[in-house]
């Protein structure tokens, strides 16, 4: 089998949240992770960031595994969420929270800034 | 042809758009990681189609990027999508 496959599916299914990301929750090196890494702050959700620019393989593979051509990528219980788009509209939606209260993630707030 | 122009062509010919802007934003991201000069590396499309309606969220931006898989592979360092 694929071992950066394997590895992946074990990080995605690791976390209940989990985003693959350019540069790390404290340091974001690309402005659509940082974006994501915002909201979930925002929302007060536990995630684990993965930087997927310490390995070119890992940085190919996750495109890959989720069929999605662009990072970053978020996942929640195993399964991918979207990209930077998606998460912001589902987050200004509030269909983000709705989501993470559906697979009995806890945060800290429910709604997107007055 | 320019990059704008293909991604234009493209999504024209797949999804037939009752609406669609794409929208170069390079220069928004000068100096990031991606950028170079002469822009056509961000973009942004805002489309509107019938084909496009009824689909998941997630489905709707595979088939976009799915139709842009040689540009995004290619010159197009990041591309922003708004459906509506």
């Amino acid at each position: 089998m694929n071992p950066v496959n394997d590895m992946i599916d074990s990080e995605v299914k690791g976390s209940d949240v989990v985003l693959f990301m350019k540069g790390s929750p404290a340091f974001p090196q690309c402005g659509f992770s940082g974006q994501v890494v915002q909201i979930l702050d925002y929302l007060g959700v536990p995630y684990k960031g993965i930087n997927v620019l310490e390995s070119m393989e890992l940085r190919e593979g996750i495109k890959s595994y989720s069929n999605w051509p662009t990072i970053p990528q978020l996942y929640v219980k195993g399964e991918f969420v979207g990209g930077c788009d998606i998460v912001r509209e589902m987050f200004q939606a509030g269909e983000l929270q709705g989501l993470l209260t559906d697979r009995g993630i806890e945060f800290e707030r429910k709604t997107a800034t007055a | 042809m320019s990059v704008k122009e293909t991604i234009t062509d493209k999504l024209t010919a797949a999804f037939s758009p009752t609406r669609l802007e794409v929208i170069d934003e390079s220069e928004q991201h000068h100096g990031h990681a991606g950028w170079r000069e002469g822009g056509e590396t961000h973009f942004r499309v805002k489309i509107s189609s019938p084909g496009l309606a009824g689909l998941s969220r997630v489905e709707r931006h595979r088939q976009i990027m799915g139709v842009l898989q040689a540009e995004l592979a290619g010159p197009v360092h990041a591309l922003a999508i708004e459906v509506n």
